[in-house]
């Protein structure tokens, strides 16, 4: 079995994050870069799977499109027990890309190591698309169910029996067969921790750096698939916003206290 | 260029979703802005019965398309949207940013090539067709995007943003399109299970002491749950202390959660995720305490207060003697 889970090194912004000249996003000295949560549980999924079949033979491929610091996340995930590492980038389309330009790089890149399961996080913390993934499903044609929090695999049948999580805790029970692709919930399982002498031996795993014209991709098709132009950023709107209340926590405290008796106890 | 306005129903269990509505009243708005129709569809076996609730202000028509699963299924819809678009040829597809939409909306966008943004918190219509918002670097910045040269542009909305529809003066002619939709499905739809109804209700509640991963460890919820205790307050939380165990289920405020609306809201190392947001923004005041200044929280809180939680819990301890 071959489970291919494709991972993001977010960004978040720090405390005193200032937006690039033209605009068009942050300065990149403002971001602290981390594994996307999601992806945490997604990789851990994966690693659980490959323990349940036992076995020689069986893979789990960490997948990333992203720049050379992105490669942190890649290490994390082989520390964690991943067999091998890709990562895809140019710093021309895919540096600027949207989501559906990382799906199209992130599709050829799985398609070339004909998975069985295909694991993604529901979302990304940063962009919150909640898309790339069945956008990559939709583009390698394969079955998917998106916002799974629990999965069961039966290798005799080929198949998972997935939880599919909607609004307000209810959960749909669901059936899909092999190959296909999952996008996976947070609490679905505990991720693990690497040790440090598996944080060591993670470099000496295969670590494919690659770019989009290696998946066979031209960078000007792979331009015009952009499912959105960016045109600007800025801090949002928040109408009137919140009334702050200033001075000490002793101070704060006292005046929620009152807010307290004037709005519940009253 | 087409200026048509499509929207597309959900409905679950036999029941209409809300964001349905909300997406009416922004493409009525919308279609007024780009002189188009609105046309609402909706999908499934019985989709007629819906009709009638879809009657709203500036709809032109009522599409229903009869799908062969009982249930949504990813794999039934994003084909039969694909068929809409085909043979209604709008310029803008608005779908709610719902977990039904995550399993479909992004497999049809990448395919087709079309204009896409998801979880928008605005749409307007410019010379270059639609123009719209969506949250950045996890609400803290918004980005705008316009989709300039694509025929058709899918976007599905935030929910919860825009007011629901009026009902209409049933005028909008009601037209079956047919799709095949046959031996599209790609899962097999094995049940429903509901929440498990144990545990505390928080939706009674009228005061609630609502904690977040600002919390850290385990062993500090004792201390809340008894702060909570000499407040009067209910304790509830964010998803993640849940995910951890830390947390029973039956406390977990949010879209996967519990809606609630009581008349406080005291939330506490709660950073405002959009999917938390969608839990309690209905409350009477809400008030977050926040180390950090930029925490999207404080957009929806009434008051706000840039304090380490512990720090103020100290504080309210003393005050309470
Ligand atoms: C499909 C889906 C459904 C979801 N459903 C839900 C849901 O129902 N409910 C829900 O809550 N989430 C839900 N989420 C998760 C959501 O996206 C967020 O990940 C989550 O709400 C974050 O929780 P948080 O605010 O506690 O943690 P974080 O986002 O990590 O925020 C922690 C906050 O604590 C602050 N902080 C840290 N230390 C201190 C201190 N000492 N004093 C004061 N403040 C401090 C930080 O500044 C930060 O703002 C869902 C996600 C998805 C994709
Ligand atoms: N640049 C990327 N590289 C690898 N996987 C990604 C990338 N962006 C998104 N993903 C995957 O898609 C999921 C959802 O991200 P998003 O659609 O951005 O919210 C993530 O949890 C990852 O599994």
């Amino acid at each position: 079995m071959k489970i291919v889970v494709c991972v993001k090194q977010v960004a978040a912004l720090d405390d005193e994050f200032e937006l690039r000249e033209d605009g068009l996003g942050v300065d990149p000295d403002s971001l602290e870069r981390d594994l996307n949560e999601w992806d945490s549980f997604s990789l851990e999924a994966a690693l659980q799977l490959r323990e349940q079949v036992g076995g020689d033979g069986h893979e789990v491929v960490a997948v990333t499109v992203g720049d050379e610091e992105a490669e942190d996340a890649l290490l994390g995930c082989l520390a964690r027990g991943a067999d091998r590492a890709v990562r895809v980038w140019d710093e021309d389309v895919l540096a600027r890309g949207d989501v559906l330009v990382t799906a199209r790089a992130l599709a050829a890149a799985v398609s070339r190591e004909e998975p069985d399961l295909v694991l993604c996080g529901v979302q990304s913390s940063d962009a919150v698309n909640g898309a790339t993934g069945t956008a990559v499903a939709g583009l390698l044609g394969l079955p998917r169910v998106a916002v799974v929090k629990q999965l069961e695999f039966d290798s005799a049948a080929g198949t998972v029996t997935v939880a599919r999580e909607l609004e307000g805790g209810l959960v749909e029970r669901l059936r899909i067969a092999l190959p296909a692709l999952l996008t996976i919930q947070t609490g679905i399982n505990e991720p693990g921790y690497a040790t440090l002498r598996a944080i060591k031996q993670a470099r000496e795993k295969p670590l494919e750096a690659l770019e989009p014209s290696d998946l066979g991709l031209d960078p000007g098709e792979l331009e015009r698939v952009a499912g959105a132009r960016l045109e600007a950023m800025a801090p949002p709107e928040r109408g009137a916003g919140a009334e702050m209340l200033e001075g000490s926590p002793a101070e704060q405290a006292n005046r929620i206290l009152e807010l307290v008796r004037e709005r519940v106890t009253s | 260029m087409s200026a048509g306005v499509l929207v597309v129903a959900e409905s679950r269990q036999g029941e209409l979703r809300e964001v349905s509505r909300e997406l009416l009243s922004l493409g009525a708005e919308l279609a007024g802005a780009s002189g188009g129709g609105l046309s609402v569809a909706v999908i499934g076996s019985g989709a007629e019965r819906f009709a009638a609730e879809l009657q709203a202000p500036g709809v032109t028509e009522v599409l229903t398309v009869s799908a062969p699963t009982e249930h949504f299924e990813a794999h039934v819809w994003e084909r039969a949207v694909e068929g809409l678009i085909e043979s209604e040829d709008p310029a803008v597809i608005l779908c709610g940013h719902t977990i039904d939409s995550l399993g479909f909306a992004p497999a049809l966008a990448a395919r087709l090539g079309l204009g896409f943004a998801t979880d928008v918190t605005s749409v307007s219509w410019s010379e270059v067709g639609p123009r719209v918002h969506r949250g950045a670097y996890g609400d803290k910045l918004s980005a705008q995007l316009a989709f300039g040269g694509k025929k058709h542009t899918l976007l599905t909305v935030r929910p919860g943003i825009f007011a629901p529809a009026e009902p209409g003066d049933g005028s909008a002619a009601v037209r079956a399109v047919e799709v095949d939709l046959s031996g599209t499905a790609r899962t097999e739809h094995l049940g429903f299970v509901e929440a498990a109804a144990s545990g505390v209700d928080i939706t009674k509640a009228e005061f609630l002491l609502s904690i977040g991963r600002g919390i850290e460890d385990k062993d500090n919820i004792p201390r809340f749950q008894e702060l909570a205790d000499r407040l009067g307050a209910t304790l509830s939380s964010s998803r993640p202390l849940v995910d951890a165990g830390w947390m029973d289920s039956s406390r977990q405020v949010g879209q996967s959660g519990k809606t609630v609306k009581p008349r406080l809201y005291l939330a506490m190392g709660i950073s405002g995720a959009v999917q938390h947001l969608a839990g309690m923004r209905g409350a009477d005041t809400i008030i977050a305490v926040n180390s950090d200044p930029e925490a999207p929280i404080f957009g929806v809180a009434h008051f706000g207060a840039v304090a380490d939680m512990f720090e103020v819990a100290d504080e309210l301890e003393d005050a309470l003697g």
